[in-house]
């Protein structure tokens, strides 16, 4: 009989080859680091110095691919309102205050209700998903999030009969923020069903970490087999809807940005060929794979449409 | 030492001519060393590709604006940057170009050639490459000589379509942010704001010059401007 012990070691805490390499280099820089970071320490409120990783259990739905690396991670956002380059929102998403955080979840529901971000941390078990992700512009990445299933959220408030669709409303303050590049509060949405899929995530945090801000801190989507944009974050209110809700990017480009959003090879984009992408930290491209590897998971959610209409 | 700013000895624009030149080189150099040591964050070759394409961009605009600024200035020599200020405006596009062949694309010419005939911006920046081509392999005085001044000077001006094309190539790439291609744009258009007008002042002046021959007097004469 073949006893097989699943590692009790999280993939994310394997330390990466390269990192392992360089490691006494690494002890003789964070020498001076930790002097300096001793003096921050002190001058922080309560709330900050509290612990920032979290505790998780992997998840079946993981896939085993090699990690992209947490620098590129966390440096390399699309997230608009802190800023279009890529490096932007890593610069200037601090600004963001993220506690206190409430979501509000109304809509056509049996118990609407503000849920506060510590409530939602206990709401399920925490798991780590490590999910392909593919954004539109044709690069990808593997990421080790943090978090637990919509669904859980949404049995909480028992959806109506009528609910047909979710909308995700974003934190949006324009103090902080940049205007006038989209529509801005950023909102999303999805199908009722894809909402209460097991593979869409409520992520809370990534590499073991809660979310650092650019990420879409303090709680973000994940629908791993839609394009990043579908992926919503910073959300302050889910709100369950009978017509489809309107979307930001489809608002600003209907041609280019469809409702669904789903990755697929075969429906051009008049910018970026959707056939490859580059997975960050690769010199070449690979081929895109439908739903983004989640075709044997998600499919089924679609058939008998035409996705070439439904975009 | 005389530094006449008006009339610079042939020294003095043999140095400036240098400064130019390394300046010309040094994004090309930074990029180099930004690759060697892997310090172009999470996606180096999306970082080389923008940057060898924008610095394609600023050159060409620079090379642009020698007519203007010499006019203002009254700076007749800058006239002489010209030819190396064009020259590195399609290096750079050569890189970037090769970039995407190459880095970006790995020699897949069928999804080459998909983007060329599929994607605006791709079509309008491969457009603006390939007419740079002739510029690019007529500007020695060889050439001027073989063609002879007037038909390279209307060769030459396919320059003014090859910008607009390589701002719309910008403009086009960009999601949702125009600033960077908006600026751009504007320096054009006052780059060929200001050459629309000169023809027009010129074209006036022509009207106003009386004929100078006596046995015209008096005769209705239509004058038409010089294409």
């Amino acid at each position: 009989m073949l006893i097989h012990k699943p590692a009790d070691v999280l993939p994310s805490e394997i330390t990466p080859r390269s990192l392992f390499e360089r490691r006494r280099d690494f002890l003789a820089r964070s020498g001076a680091g930790l002097v300096a970071g001793a003096a921050l320490w002190h001058g922080l409120p309560g709330a900050a110095r509290a612990s920032t990783r979290l505790q998780s259990v992997p998840s079946a739905l993981s896939t085993t691919e090699p990690l992209t690396e947490r620098d590129a991670v966390t440096t390399y956002n699309n997230f608009y309102e802190f800023g279009t380059d890529k490096a932007d929102p890593a610069r200037n998403a601090h600004k963001m205050a993220v506690r206190p955080w409430t979501v509000n979840v109304e809509g056509l529901v049996g118990k609407p209700r503000r849920f506060d971000i510590d409530e939602l941390l206990r709401l399920a078990p925490l798991e780590e998903r490590i999910y392909r992700l593919r954004c539109v512009e044709a690069w990808s990445m593997v990421v080790p999030w943090v978090g637990f299933p919509l669904a859980a959220l949404l049995k909480e408030v028992e959806p109506l009969g009528s609910a047909k669709y979710v909308e995700f409303v974003t934190h949006y303050d324009p103090k902080i923020m940049i205007r006038d590049v989209i529509d801005w509060p950023y909102t999303e949405g999805l199908r009722l069903d894809e909402a209460m899929h097991p593979l869409t995530l409520l992520a809370v945090g990534v590499y073991g970490e809660v979310l650092p801000n650019q990420n879409g801190a303090p709680l973000r989507l994940v629908v791993p087999w839609k394009y990043g944009f579908k992926s919503a974050k910073s959300i302050v209110t889910i709100r369950l809807t009978e017509k489809e809700p309107a979307t930001a990017w489809n608002k600003f480009a209907p041609q280019e940005y469809g409702f669904y959003s789903n990755v697929n090879p075969q429906v051009r984009h008049p910018r970026w060929t959707q056939a490859t992408e580059r997975r960050i930290g690769e010199l070449r491209k690979r081929p895109t794979q439908m739903f983004n590897g989640y075709a044997d998971q998600v499919a089924s959610l679609y058939q008998g449409m035409d996705l070439k209409k439904f975009y | 030492m005389n530094l006449s700013l008006k009339a610079p000895s042939a020294g003095t624009i043999a140095a400036v001519k240098a400064v130019v030149f390394v300046l010309c080189l040094l994004p090309a150099l930074e990029l180099a060393l930004g690759w060697q040591a892997n310090t172009l964050g999470a996606n180096p070759i999306e970082t080389i590709t923008r940057a060898s394409g924008e610095w394609a961009l600023r050159l060409l605009l620079i090379t642009l604006a020698v007519t203007p600024l010499r006019r203002f200035s009254g700076l007749h020599w800058l006239l002489r940057l010209r030819r190396m200020l064009g020259l590195f405006a399609f290096a750079y596009a050569f890189g970037h170009f090769t970039i995407y062949l190459w880095l970006d694309q790995f020699f897949d010419w069928n999804a080459i050639a998909l983007d060329i005939l599929d994607r605006p911006f791709i079509t309008v920046g491969f457009a603006a490459f390939v007419l740079l081509i002739p510029l690019a392999a007529t500007s020695n005085s060889f050439a001027i000589r073989r063609l002879g001044g007037r038909r390279w000077q209307a060769l030459h001006r396919s320059v003014y379509a090859i910008a607009i094309f390589a701002v719309l190539h910008f403009w086009w790439l960009v999601k949702a942010d125009i600033g960077r291609p908006l600026l751009y744009a504007s320096i054009l258009a006052v780059l060929l704001g200001l050459r629309g007008w000169w023809r027009e002042l010129e074209r006036r002046r022509q009207l106003s010059v009386p004929p100078p021959a006596k046995h015209l007097e008096k005769k209705v004469i239509r004058l038409v401007p010089r294409q």
